[in-house]
């Protein structure tokens, strides 16, 4: 199993380092890091993933950013992360790792069957 | 898992239309396939920005100007989005570089004609950025997720590309007797190959039924080019301008415009590289590379010295 994951590794956000040092084959040694766009809408709102882009260092990375994702008043707060500091959860895993989530449809209120006449609940 | 289930389970999720994730398992080819037509595509819009840039400083207005400005900055962000789609593939940045330079990737042959006046900038506008819509909004629902979040991003900045292009094509057919003439002479110029943007016929298209099976394209490659010629053939005649094409009949049955054949000796030579522009595209592109790698290389030593500088200052510190 081990091995099929790491043979199709393909450069996600953040295992970057991981999957091209497995293969070796890939030589990002004069690129401009990547980092992770992520840009809030409105005030008000959550910051959402845009995109990515190289730059050179943060401040390059967030005027960048806003060249790239933000031309049309996308947003009014951008976040940057270098993309080798994210991690993420491994695809392979998701049945077993939002599993104790499925057999528990009591927490959702449309689980309760209470009177039509019951209002304001 | 084996290989054989990781293929089922690939195979099912795509029947099922739940979009692959760059760690999710997918097929070689599939992961080739993506990686060779993205990065055509950002090169497409990296490229194109050069036919058009050539004119910014000769739009006859100040309102022209800063329209084709914006839309040319519109055209390298988009190649920007799609170069990172292509980066969660498994490809750096360089390497893509260096297939485009080398001659290695395609990108658009309609790049590779020149743009003699400035008709031509609305002739692009309305029929290229057109023809490009036509196959970028199926794209939006590619299998492919971070592919089909890049679309739906070009796509909605698109949308004003055609419209600016139409409003200088109906400016000047609505003008004199010689913007009209030229009006009239960029479309028969832009026409045909505008219409080979759609690519080969789909008999010749050798990898146009696995795409489809995979769910990279949804429409073939003709019938993209008839959805294009039925809406831009009336458009055309919105503005009083002749399409350059004599066999151009509306078929009842068909429900269609036919239209006549297709130059393909033309189409096949340009993608060779000998259109009218291929060296100078190329070359300009690459001239942009090679005297840009000192700000690339200044701008990554000036983050190394101030990383390291903080790094000093937070052991004294300390
Ligand atoms: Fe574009
Ligand atoms: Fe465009």
């Amino acid at each position: 199993m081990n091995q099929f994951i790491n043979k199709n590794l393909y450069g996600d956000y953040g295992d970057k380092e991981q999957a091209t040092g497995a293969s070796g084959t890939h030589n990002t040694a004069g690129e401009w890091p990547l980092w992770e766009v992520f840009i809030r809408s409105k005030a008000g709102l959550d910051h959402k993933h845009a995109g990515s882009l190289h730059a050179a260092d943060a401040q390059m990375a967030i005027e960048n950013a806003r060249d790239v994702y933000t031309r049309r008043m996308e947003g009014v707060s951008i976040w940057v992360v270098e993309s080798k500091n994210i991690h993420a959860s491994d695809p392979y895993e998701a049945a077993s790792m939002y599993e104790p989530a499925n057999d528990k449809v009591y927490r959702h209120p449309t689980f309760y069957n209470l009177p039509d006449e019951l209002k304001h609940m | 898992m084996t290989v054989h289930s990781f293929q089922e389970h690939f195979d099912a999720k795509i029947d099922n239309e739940v979009m692959i994730e760059p760690r999710d398992w997918m097929p070689d080819d599939y992961r080739k396939t993506l990686i060779r037509q993205i990065s055509q595509h950002a090169h497409s819009e990296i490229v194109g920005m050069l036919p058009e840039g050539n004119w910014i400083t000769r739009a006859p207005s100040l309102r022209r100007k800063a329209v084709l400005l914006a839309k040319v900055q519109d055209e390298g962000g988009h190649g920007l989005y799609l170069y990172s789609a292509a980066e969660t593939l498994g490809i750096t940045r360089d390497e893509m570089f260096d297939q485009l330079h080398t001659g290695k990737a395609k990108y658009s042959s309609i790049f590779n004609y020149p743009t003699l006046t400035w008709a031509d900038i609305g002739a692009i506008g309305w029929l290229v950025d057109g023809a490009a819509i036509m196959n970028q909004v199926p794209l939006c629902r590619t299998s492919y997720g971070p592919y089909a979040r890049a679309m739906v991003r070009v796509c909605k900045e698109e949308s004003f590309h055609q419209r600016q292009g139409f409003e200088i094509m109906m400016t000047l057919a609505n003008g004199t007797d010689v913007q009209k003439k030229m009006a009239q002479d960029a479309l028969n110029r832009w026409w045909w190959p505008s219409i080979m943007m759609f690519g080969p016929n789909d008999a010749d298209s050798p990898h146009t039924a696995q795409s489809m099976r995979w769910r990279i394209k949804r429409f073939t490659n003709d019938e993209l080019r008839q959805k294009f010629i039925d809406v831009t053939v009336e458009q055309a005649r919105l503005i009083g301008l002749t399409v350059p094409d004599p066999d151009l009949k509306w078929n009842e049955e068909r429900g269609h415009y036919d239209f006549g054949p297709i130059n393909w000796d033309e189409f096949w030579n340009v993608v060779k590289g000998n259109g009218p522009c291929n060296k100078e595209r190329l070359d300009a592109r690459k001239k942009a590379w090679e005297e840009g790698a000192w700000v690339r290389e200044a701008a990554l030593a000036h983050s190394e010295k101030r990383k390291a500088r903080k790094e000093n200052k937070e052991v004294k510190a300390a």
